[in-house]
């Protein structure tokens, strides 16, 4: 068994364009979860249309890829109004119903035949790197050292992806620690309290809505920066992933979302790459490596688990919060 | 104790003391409000005045009606008919957080403290017209970071009065029952409200409390602000109510000065029981009178 070969490419994912993604939309789902109480099982919607609203305005349109982007986040702020608006208002229940019911909604009709010149249906987009390629400005060589060595695209694609992370948790930062962040927290604990107090609950809401689903679909951005916009990707279980990396980090925290996401990386990468090679060497027998692959769900399922019965605030999570688990 | 301020100088009511008389000076009117669930008429209020400039108590039976009334006043259910103003203003279609812009702050029966924040941060949420709520506003510091300061000067005058400066750091959640009331009523006195609603403020309150803060709403009023609130105990009704309105069944049935009021048959009828003033230890038999104890002899 390679060993070192496993670990130094589990030590990849430590930086990888996906890393930075996943931690963006969790960045996202902290704002509106952690921060706002709103429960959004539908960030995979949100990635979708950063990644498909990106590849649309290149290839469809012509348009530069900056503009991609905000074609991207100006499609999710009318997405956050189509969830937010009905449901907003109501018991917290309905916005989840809506957001994964939408997300899915949105998987089905790019995957579909319905739109096939403009989604290339189930076989997604590609090729629409160029723009993006040619505002590099590193030039060709290569660069870093040991599992994290890039050519100067891979290098330009991970310090982009880090200057929108490092904008998300400045502003998620700056977000919190203000007035406007402490009403989205009140609304968390008690919003007719905070009615009573004279704010208006709903339009803080669909700001918190608007706000995390903008990082979702930055995360989704950067995810398609390498290669290509796969509709498979966008299943429920990455935003159950996404949930797992939020509670493991800790919800209502600025730095729980990044380090969730590298430990749900290296823990996920190296599972699958050294159960298979357990099974390879011959120590489990009587099972073949790709249903060591479904082992690899069940454990992050049973991880999921672990963590909201023995440490529910999370790694970074304030220790008091845990006395009062019980409440409600 | 402070001495008792039933005594107001100015006259409240324009005619004789029954349910929905005319007030010289009316801060909230109502008009024919119902509301049922389902079958129960749980709010049915002919005409209701409530008097600017004093304190003025709800009381009634449980289940009368005056969480509902309050719920309605305060825009946090709407009635199936009627109207009402604050302030002159009329208040059908308004939302709960536009009436408490206005003015009208309420607190709940059922206390809602925001387990997860400090008790400070609790107190501060309280404050109106903060720049730095405004999200735009939000991340550019400055724009209220003196504003802030203020308001948790502010807030830890009002904490200090309410004996919770010590729990300022402190998750709200840590709070026991009566300090959590306490918070509440605390952080709705934060907007300067000109007319306060209190459902069972005093709930929980330890007496020396208790009469501390009576003492701080009779302050208050002092400043000009009006204050509505439920209460059973009756003792701290005639201690500092100005005025009292009687519910029962939905229905305003009787209202009037607290001395008034305590005498009025009805209300003795369908609140207070005959043995108003009585030690509770007669009522149940548990104590025997003195002379009856003779008669009797004991065993
Ligand atoms: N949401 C509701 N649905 C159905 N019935 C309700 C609802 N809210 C109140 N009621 C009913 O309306 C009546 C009045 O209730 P309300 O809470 O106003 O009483 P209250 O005077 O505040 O009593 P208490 O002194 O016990 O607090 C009660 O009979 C109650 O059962
Ligand atoms: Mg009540």
């Amino acid at each position: 068994m390679d060993f070192l070969g496993i670990l130094s490419q589990t030590a990849s994912w430590i930086l990888r364009p996906e890393t930075i993604a996943y931690a963006l939309a969790t960045m996202g789902l902290a704002v509106h979860f952690g921060y706002g109480g709103l429960l959004n099982f539908g960030q995979a919607g949100f990635m979708l249309i950063g990644g498909y609203g990106y590849a649309i305005s290149i290839l469809s349109l012509g348009w530069p890829w900056w503009a991609g982007i905000l074609v991207g986040i100006g499609a999710s702020i009318i997405f956050a109004f189509i969830l937010g608006l009905p449901t907003l208002r109501l018991r917290a229940d309905y916005l989840a119903i809506a957001t994964i019911a939408l997300a899915e909604a949105l998987r089905l009709i790019v995957q579909s035949t319905m739109l096939d010149d403009v989604t290339n249906s189930a076989d997604g987009l590609g090729g629409y790197h160029e723009g993006f390629r040619s505002a590099n400005p590193f030039p060709p060589g290569t660069y870093g050292f040991g599992p994290w060595t890039y050519n100067e695209a891979e290098l330009w694609i991970r310090v982009f992806g880090l200057i929108l992370l490092g904008l998300a948790i400045w502003g998620v930062w700056a977000l919190m620690r203000s007035p406007w962040g402490r009403v989205l927290r009140g609304i968390r604990e008690d919003e007719d309290a905070v009615r009573a107090l004279g704010k208006n609950v709903f339009a803080y809401k669909m700001q918190s809505l608007i706000i995390g689903g903008i990082l979702g679909t930055l995360g989704g951005v950067v995810l398609v920066l390498p290669s290509a916009v796969v509709p498979q990707v966008y299943l429920p279980s990455l935003t159950f992933f996404l949930w797992t990396i939020l509670l493991l980090g800790g919800a209502a925290t600025i730095w729980g979302p990044v380090l969730g996401t590298v430990i749900f990386w290296i823990v996920y990468s190296f599972l699958g790459l050294f159960l298979p090679e357990m099974v390879n060497a011959g120590w489990i027998p009587g099972v073949t490596p790709s249903q060591m692959g479904v082992v690899r769900f069940i454990l992050v399922g049973v991880a999921l688990m672990l963590i909201v019965i023995f440490r529910p605030q999370g790694i970074l999570g304030d220790k008091r919060e845990l006395s009062f688990n019980a409440r409600k | 104790m402070p001495a008792s301020s039933n005594e107001t100088k100015s006259k409240i009511a324009t005619g004789p003391n029954a349910p929905g008389v005319p007030k010289t000076d009316p801060i909230i009117i109502a008009d024919n409000v119902t509301r049922h669930f389902g079958g129960l008429m749980a709010v049915d209020v002919e005409h209701l005045e409530i008097q600017r400039g004093i304190i003025t108590a709800l009381i009634g039976p449980n289940g009368a009606g005056k969480t509902t009334l309050f719920n309605l006043l305060s825009g946090f259910d709407s009635p199936n008919s009627g109207k009402w103003s604050f302030d002159g203003t009329a208040l059908a279609g308004i939302p709960s957080f536009k009436v408490s812009q206005m003015g009208q702050v309420r607190t709940f029966q059922l206390t809602k403290a925001l387990s997860m924040l400090s008790v400070l941060e609790n107190m501060k949420l309280g404050a109106k017209g903060q720049s730095g709520e405004r999200l735009w506003s939000s991340i550019l510091p400055w724009t209220w970071r003196k504003q802030d300061d203020e308001i948790e000067a502010k807030a830890m005058d009002l904490l200090a009065r309410f004996k919770l400066d010590t729990k300022a750091d402190d998750f709200a959640a840590s709070l026991s029952g009566g300090q959590r009331k306490l918070l509440e009523m605390a952080r709705a006195l934060m907007s300067d409200p000109s007319l306060i609603m209190l459902d069972e403020p005093m709930a929980g309150v330890n007496p020396a409390l208790t009469e501390s803060l009576l003492e701080h709403i009779v302050d208050l009023k002092k400043h000009g602000m009006s204050v509505l609130f439920v209460e059973h105990d009756m003792q701290m009704v005639s201690h500092i109510a100005d005025w009292v309105v009687v519910m029962a069944e939905g229905k305003v049935v009787a209202e009037g000065p607290p001395s008034a009021v305590m005498k009025d048959p009805a209300v003795i009828d369908a609140y207070l029981g005959s043995h108003q003033g009585t030690d509770l230890g007669v009522v149940t038999g548990r104590i025997d009178l003195p002379d009856l104890s003779k008669s009797k002899g004991s065993k």
